[in-house]
């Protein structure tokens, strides 16, 4: 079906939703590479006006991607609650968005209304606001989960430990567990990404990590953000797995690019779970997103890069994850081009999974060919502190030496916890007192000598 | 008044098993001036490199040495703004490289070539500008001891690691080495990649082609890089293929040494 908008004399017309979608879309440049953005500024505010008019309802009956060739289309259309929807079901595209900012929505109203919404209406939805909105919406949202600790309380923020090495020696890793731990960073997760994806070094590096979490008692969980099949067989193998990582996209044929699939990630969901190694609940997957993934995997169907990014979000929440983080300036300026679109994609990632009810964090990041840099990072770090995300990457010196990409390091985070008052997840904020590495006034302790967490620098 | 933090950690020792910018100390919460500076000039070199241009001039002096015709050529792409955004556009010649290709053709005579050497950009010219003459000038003088024939060497503007499939089938060459700027890291903002590919054509994608990566010397050394440029482009022409399948190979060999 088309879609149609006139301003002053011009029509614009809009061949079906998916192109509606497209250049209704704030620029970026993974739209432009894939020829679906807007041509002209008018363009895209005539589509947004064309977008606020459609009735919710229509995402139900239109798809973007076809039921019938991709498994994610009909996950979101089999699972859609119609109880839910039901409070918004008369709505257009632009009154929900008067509704989502009105006085009458609280944390409790958005929990009941996520199993009634679909990645698409989301989608739209945030197409027609600006960054405030994206804030003040995520702000509402509260998504809480836990395993070894709790994570997304109100006035809480968390941080996932990144201790990467070019060659995943152990001394180099845990010299980085170390300094985090110093610098009271891990909370979400101790996770490393594996400059291998070999199983037995995946095994000795979950090995490792377990070692250093049980020797000081730390209610932290660990990762070894290997491919799926590889923690499967860890797994099988009696390795200590707390969480199952995978990178996941918006439509069946991106995760196909990624080795995946529905069948798979419950395998996986399922295994993770039956070890049981939560002792405050059982949130096992942590799944990592981004926008620009479909187009580079060339599996986009002519639809836009940010609702592709939320299709993603739909195959999250299935698995009730711990964690899920979009890398959102890691994948080039072809995709998101300067500061300005990384900071957009930022807030819209985290206030559409917050809206379908996942426990968001950012990875605040960028690549040295990208229009950015460490400024870009301190704004859009401290807009999603406002927003009140769950989590975000520590790495040392915001500097990643396996991956190569600049993100947001340990001191970074005690920036956030300053400013916006935020104390880390209460379980793990308890373990810092009694470390003695950070006091009750929630600043950082000096560090001596003899402190006994530098004996792990001998593991 | 006391002494400003200015100073490590106590867990600085660490610092010997990893290049991680652990123990940089704080004053506060934030990092102290010296260690920010650090970070913001290696950035600085980073970004300077991937708007650095190629030193035609010098390079065609440096190239000179072995009387190979040198082509300058440029891809769609514009400029770097626009190289950025599109990629699609660094991987193909502007209308006017494609016409010089063709004249050049035209004039030869000695086609098909056994190789054809492509010098792009990419990400960091500095790299190509500082590694590039050293490394063409050995594998020159080794490939001619070989007697193979050596296709113009191309200097490419704004170029793409898939650009070389379209030089080098025009040139009509059985196989292309393209030596490319990649992307700064930051603290390595001048590594230069090599990509090798047999019976190069456009459309091909990355599963055709051999890479070798980080060449400069605090890297993957040029004479190393050399020798293994040599073992590569040999078994690519005795085996008659390239790509996934050489690499496995390649790997089982490195392995069993």
């Amino acid at each position: 079906m088309a879609y149609r908008s006139t301003i002053r004399n011009r029509v614009y017309r809009f061949d079906d939703l998916k192109t509606l979608l497209a250049r209704a879309t704030p620029l970026r440049s993974g739209d432009q590479l894939a020829g679906v953005a807007a041509q002209t500024a008018e363009e895209r505010v005539a589509a947004q006006l064309a977008l606020a008019d459609l009735p919710l309802a229509t995402f139900l009956n239109e798809a973007v991607v076809p039921y019938e060739t991709d498994e994610i289309t009909r996950l979101i259309l089999d699972t859609h609650d119609a109880a839910a929807f039901a409070p918004i079901s008369h709505l257009t595209v632009g009154d929900f968005r008067n509704y989502l900012l009105s006085d009458e929505v609280d944390a409790q109203t958005l929990t009941a209304l996520q199993p009634g919404l679909t990645p698409e209406m989301v989608a739209a939805v945030s197409k027609l606001m600006r960054n405030q909105d994206l804030i003040t919406v995520s702000a509402r949202c509260e998504v809480i989960t836990r395993f070894r600790n709790t994570i997304g309380l109100k006035g809480r923020f968390s941080t996932r430990l990144q201790p990467n090495h070019p060659t995943d020696d152990f001394r180099g890793v845990a010299a980085s567990i170390i300094d985090g731990l110093f610098y009271g960073s891990g909370d979400a997760v101790i996770g490393i990404n594996p400059a291998t994806d070999h199983v037995r070094t995946v095994i000795r590096l979950v090995e490792m990590m377990d070692q250093i979490r049980q020797r000081f008692d730390i209610p932290t969980q660990t990762c070894v953000l290997s491919h799926i099949t590889t923690t499967l067989q860890a797994i099988e193998l009696g390795a200590p797995v707390d969480l199952t990582f995978q990178s996941i996209g918006g439509t069946e044929a991106v995760n196909t690019s990624f080795g995946v699939n529905m069948a798979l990630l419950r395998e996986g969901f399922e295994a993770t779970r039956a070890l049981k190694r939560g002792t405050v609940g059982q949130n096992v997957m942590y799944f990592e997103t981004g926008q620009g993934s479909a187009l580079s995997a060339n599996a986009h169907h002519g639809v836009d890069q940010q609702t592709c990014e939320v299709r993603a979000y739909a195959v999250a929440r299935l698995f009730e994850p711990l964690l899920v983080n979009t890398v959102v300036g890691f994948i080039g300026p072809e995709y998101l081009y300067n500061g300005k679109q990384i900071i957009r994609a930022g807030l819209e990632d985290h206030c559409c999974g917050k809206l379908l009810g996942l426990p968001m964090g950012v990875d605040i990041c960028y690549t040295n060919h990208a229009e950015a840099d460490q400024d870009d990072m301190d704004t859009l770090l401290t807009l999603l502190g406002t927003a009140g995300v769950n989590f975000i990457m520590g790495i040392p010196g915001a500097d990643d030496v396996m991956l190569h990409y600049q993100s947001t390091s340990f001191h970074d985070a005690l920036y956030l916890r300053d400013l916006c008052r935020l104390r880390p997840a209460p379980e793990f904020e308890a373990w810092l007192l009694r470390m003695e590495l950070m006091g009750a006034d929630g600043k950082l302790l000096p560090v001596k000598n003899t402190h006994r967490l530098l004996q792990a620098a001998g593991l | 008044m006391n002494q400003l933090p200015d100073q490590p950690d106590p867990w600085a020792f660490l610092q010997n098993h990893t290049s991680a910018r652990i123990a940089r100390g704080r004053t506060g919460h934030s990092l102290p001036t010296r260690a920010l500076l650090d970070f913001q000039l290696d950035h600085a070199r980073a970004r300077d490199a991937v708007y650095s241009e190629l030193e035609q001039d010098e390079l065609r002096n440096q190239l000179a040495v072995f009387h190979q015709p040198v082509l300058l050529l440029h891809s769609r792409a514009t400029d770097r703004q626009q190289y950025l955004q599109r990629p699609d556009l660094g991987r193909k010649l502007d209308e006017k490289s494609q016409t010089n290709l063709t004249g050049f053709e035209d004039l030869s005579g000695f086609a098909p070539f056994d190789l054809c050497i492509v010098i792009a950009d990419g990400l960091s010219a500095t790299a190509i500008n500082r590694h590039a003459p050293t490394v063409v000038a050995r594998l020159t003088e080794e490939v001619l001891k070989l007697g193979w024939t050596l296709a113009p060497l191309c200097l490419v503007e704004q170029g793409r690691v898939a650009i070389g499939d379209e030089i080098a089938h025009a040139l009509k060459a059985e196989t292309v080495v393209v030596l490319i700027g990649e992307r700064p890291g930051l603290t390595s903002p001048d590594s230069m990649g090599a990509y090798l590919t047999f019976q190069p054509q456009p459309g091909l994608t990355d599963e055709s082609r051999n890479c070798l990566s980080n060449i400069r010397p605090e890297g993957l050394p040029y004479e190393a890089a050399v020798q293994k440029l040599l073992y590569l482009l040999t078994e690519m022409k005795n085996r008659r293929l390239s790509g996934v399948q050489l690499k496995d190979e390649f790997d089982d060999n490195l392995l069993a040494n």
